[in-house]
């Protein structure tokens, strides 16, 4: 602090004019000096304000643009399951039913909208029925199909089904797409969206919460209303238990040898240069060291959840063993020498006393490393892990692991390179899932390590 | 026997040898623990280690060694005039895999009988057979591609069974052996610690083992590049312009200079702000401030690069549009479309301002409080103390962090791919599309799956440059920072 004081409001100027070098006047050598400490640490609130704007920015643009993707606008109609056409023999063989392909089932679909506007009384400016079954998903026939052949009994009925609607009538409740912009679109004309307007009012349209979209199956470039990130959670999740399963072993027993048993020599020396410099390579790297030793090399089925969760053990084992080795480190000398004391050989202390209290600290350090491997793309790009539709779940355990499949991160990245607004909500509407996992996780460790940590 | 069925068995031979171990040295001492050198468990480890330990190293390295013979073996029987090099081979040879694959799947599904697949002929449709069961070829099966493969089957299955039984022997010799050896008298304890150690010691090389698998898997396959594609041209070629159709140009200089444009804008962006949130963190802040602001701060690099690389292609570009592009608020055309090195650059110095922060807050707290009271004592105010004592001080350590995170900057991936675009060109305005080492390097090793062409084996290149960019930037920024600590510690 100068001497001087730092505030001249403080200090009332003297009316009968001081002396001309008061202590109580600030000359101006003085004031300039305090405005420059003002500025100074103006510069450092404005920093930090701008760092938390950048945050917020991010945050409402994931949440702004997220949401919509977690609801889904359906239209309701009844479908009348004319046996003539699904099932000419009449004999609900499942076999026979299966070659009417969802070609067979489209004109049922689309005339069954067309007769449900009529009922409604909504005016219908289109000719073909084909062209207002644009205002359906094209997966509305595969739909209906599939529930057909799960009960062949309701052929023959009238079924009131659930339809996703279009991708772009979606987005036209969503506030996605104006009438503007359909000008410049071939998909869909304004007049479709009168239709919708009026189905609304009928009651044959309506915009719920959509469970599919974190259940269910990634879809094909042509249907982002059907798209799901639920395939790619489980991938993401086979990986997991891979990294856990190899990063929580291994870099335990890295540091406890580092950090308990190592002999100053250049061999230890050499880990530990290796340990820090490894995490600082670019993930992409180590990408490339998978691709080539695992795929390669070794023959590794590609784009399986196996090769992505060895590749993400090798990138955290680094994480593991620096926080493992801080927690081991912060375990007082004296438990490894009453250990000692008593009998227990060395192995004995680290496992039998050290260990134990040191877990709170590993496990923390564990889980984050955990969620750094969870939201990693780079490397999975590499390996294949993006191109395709993900779009089945695996049957067991060995098909989770070895099975083509994608993962969350990758997921969202293959919607952002398909280039549709649809496909954008989407992929917000991922990242805010994947958000959610590694806040969850985030805040699993920091309860970890309030509630178990000891200060010694 | 399948590896995993072995895997299992050996496990339960050492769960064997846990128990017969303990009951077998009780007994040798009637019971009584004090007669023991070691603690019980510690006999029944040993058996068990001693029989799992050897068995199953062997059937790793069985894994790896064995298909690496075979295909060498089986190699030896394609006749020479049907590849043109080593790359044509390496396909011809993942076709025989597959075929053999294929086959494997028909036999066990039932398809075929074992017999009628080794007796299969080039005539018959096997290309169709497998087709049924799932298994796409791309091309009919030839002769002596089906003949190789059969041979493949053959030997895969004796290699497999004389797997079976050397692993299993191992397992029972060391089973064997151990309990042999399992006495009163015996100091199970000390060997099984020596055993603990060495699996200690294995797992810490495993980093040095990484290093080194990324050297090699990064070595091989630039010498293979440069075999291809004179090294010269690589490094001072001024266009990158690959087509898989050959007669490509695949001059780094464009990608270098995208890269390091980008990480010069973001650093431009992080470094201020994060070493400003750093000082007023560290040196104004009062502790609720800091407990608030600090982990929000941290929130951002706790964020998955991903996340970053769709803000910057789908809010931070088209804002920027909006301002700077055709008819934007600032009424200059400059920017054509949403990626430009600008976007990249704003992006990615978003997210290294929590590194920044981070780590000059920590060089900042370790400058000793005696320096900052004496140059208070003095008479500098706060701000002073900081520009002219703490700074210069902890400047050694801040270059240290600028260095690592323009390293990351270097490395990034993400946020380039996305928002970068893919146009290499040499140019200075930072609204124009360039590409980077990186994004580069996804691009052509995502979907082809020919490792052979130059085009594709360019991206081992490119990777390489980029690791030892990266490595050097790391080494020189930790040796300042250890260096640094030392000097106050």
């Amino acid at each position: 602090m100068s001497d001087h004081p730092t505030s001249p409001s403080s200090f009332p100027s003297n009316p009968s004019g001081a002396a001309k070098n008061s202590l109580l006047k600030l000359d101006a050598r003085t004031k300039k000096r305090n405005a420059s400490e003002a500025r100074f640490k103006a510069y450092g609130v404005g920093a930090i304000a701008l760092g938390l704007f950048f945050l917020v920015a991010l945050l409402t643009s994931i949440i702004g643009n997220g949401t919509p993707a977690f609801k889904q606008t359906f239209i309701t109609i009844p479908i009348e399951l004319t046996e003539s056409k699904l099932d000419k023999s009449g004999v609900r063989d499942i076999d026979v039913m299966k070659k009417v392909t969802t070609f067979g089932y489209k004109p049922l679909v689309q005339s069954a909208l067309v007769a449900s506007l009529q009922e409604h009384g909504i005016e219908n400016p289109f000719k073909k029925a084909a062209d207002l079954g644009k205002l359906l998903s094209s997966s509305a026939p595969a739909q209906v199909r599939d529930v057909v052949l799960a009960n062949p009994e309701l052929i023959g009925q009238t079924i009131e089904f659930r339809l996703l609607a279009g991708s772009r009538v979606d987005g036209y409740f969503k506030g996605r797409v104006d009438r503007d912009a359909l000008a410049r679109d071939k998909n869909l004309d304004a007049e479709h969206l009168d239709i919708a307007d009026a189905m609304v009012t009928a009651g044959l349209i309506d915009t719920k919460f959509n469970a599919d979209f974190i259940f269910g199956a990634d879809a094909s470039e042509s249907r982002p209303e059907q798209a799901g990130i639920g395939v790619s959670m489980v991938g993401s999740l086979f990986m997991m238990i891979v990294v856990l399963c190899l990063a929580l072993p291994i870099g335990v027993a890295a540091s406890i040898y580092l950090e308990e048993f190592a002999p100053q020599n250049k061999w230890t020396d050499l880990i530990e240069v290796n340990i820090s410099n490894l995490a600082a390579v670019p993930s992409i790297v180590f990408g490339i060291l998978g691709l080539a030793v695992f795929i390669q090399f070794a023959h590794l089925p590609q784009s399986a959840p196996l090769v992505g969760g060895l590749v993400l053990t090798l990138m955290t084992l680094p994480t593991i063993i620096i926080s493992t080795r801080a927690s081991l480190k912060a375990v007082p000398p004296s438990i490894r020498d009453a250990a000692l004391g008593i009998g227990a050989s060395k192995m004995q202390s680290v496992f039998h006393h050290v260990l134990p209290l040191a877990m709170p600290g590993i496990l923390t350090g564990t889980i984050i490393g955990l969620a750094q491997a969870l939201g990693e793309t780079a490397p999975l790009l590499l390996i294949g892990m993006v191109g395709f539709i993900a779009s089945n779940m695996p049957d067991g355990i060995a098909s989770g692991f070895l099975d083509p499949n994608s993962a969350m991160p990758a997921q969202i990245y293959e919607w952002a390179k398909r280039a549709d607004p649809a496909y954008y909500e989407r992929a917000w509407g991922g990242i805010i899932i994947l958000l959610g996992f590694l806040m969850t996780m985030n805040i699993i460790a920091v309860i970890l390590r309030r509630r178990f940590e000891r200060r010694w | 026997m399948p590896a995993l069925w072995l895997f299992i068995t050996v496990l339960v031979l050492g769960l064997a040898g846990f128990i017969l171990g303990r009951a077998r040295v009780m007994k040798d001492a009637d019971g009584d623990i004090r007669k023991l050198h070691s603690l019980p468990n510690y006999y029944g480890s040993n058996v068990m280690l001693s029989a799992i330990i050897p068995s199953l190293g062997l059937l790793v390295l069985w894994l790896i060694v064995q298909p690496m013979i075979i295909q060498a073996n089986v190699a030896s029987h394609i006749p020479t005039e049907n590849y043109a090099d080593s790359g044509a081979l390496n396909l011809l040879m993942s076709d025989v895999r597959r075929v053999a694959d294929g086959l494997d799947i028909a036999v066990s599904q039932g398809a075929l009988t074992p017999h009628a697949a080794q007796n299969l002929t080039g005539t018959d449709d096997v290309r169709g057979i497998l087709g049924r069961l799932g298994v796409a070829l791309g091309t009919d099966v030839e002769d002596d591609i089906l003949t190789a493969a059969q041979e493949y089957r053959i030997k895969s299955n004796i290699g497999g069974w004389i797997m079976t039984v050397a692993v299993i022997a191992a397992a029972i010799l060391g089973f064997a052996m151990a309990l042999k050896v399992t006495n009163k008298d015996h100091r199970a304890r000390n060997s099984v610690e020596k055993v603990v150690l060495a699996l200690l010691i294995g797992a810490a090389s495993l980093a040095v083992l990484t290093t080194v698998g990324i050297v090699f898997s990064l070595i091989f396959n630039t010498i293979e590049f440069f075999k291809l594609y004179p090294a010269a041209d690589f490094f001072f070629g001024t266009t990158w312009a690959p087509s898989f159709g050959g007669g490509s140009e695949l001059g780094i200089l464009p990608l270098f200079w995208g890269t390091f444009y980008i990480s010069i804008i973001s650093l431009l962006v992080a470094v201020p702000i994060g070493l400003f949130a750093a000082v007023y963190l560290s040196e104004y802040a009062g502790p609720k401030t800091r407990g608030i602001a600090k982990p929000l701060l941290e929130v951002l690099a706790g964020i998955p690069t991903i996340v970053y690389g769709l803000f910057a292609l789908l809010t931070v570009g088209p804002l920027l549009v909006g301002m700077f592009g055709k008819d934007g608020s600032f009424g200059v055309n400059w920017m054509q479309g949403g990626s430009a090195v600008i976007t990249a650059g704003l992006v990615m110095g978003v997210m290294l301002i929590p590194f920044i922060s981070s780590l000059s807050d920590d060089i900042i707290n370790s400058v000793p409080q005696s320096m900052r009271d004496g140059s208070l004592g003095l008479g500098a105010t706060k701000s002073e103390t900081i520009k002219q004592v703490i700074l210069p001080a902890a400047l050694p350590g801040i270059v240290g962090a600028i260095l690592l995170a323009a390293s990351r900057a270097i490395g990034e991936t993400m946020i380039v791919v996305l928002g970068a675009g893919a146009a290499a060109r040499l140019s200075m305005n930072p609204f124009e599309a360039m590409t980077t080492v990186t994004t580069r390097i996804v691009s052509q090793l995502t979907g082809d799956a020919d490792f052979s062409s130059p085009e594709a084996l360019v991206a081992f290149a490119l990777g390489m440059t980029l690791f030892v960019i990266t490595l050097c930037l790391n080494i020189v920024a930790l040796v300042i920072v250890r260096k640094y600590r030392e000097q106050y510690d």
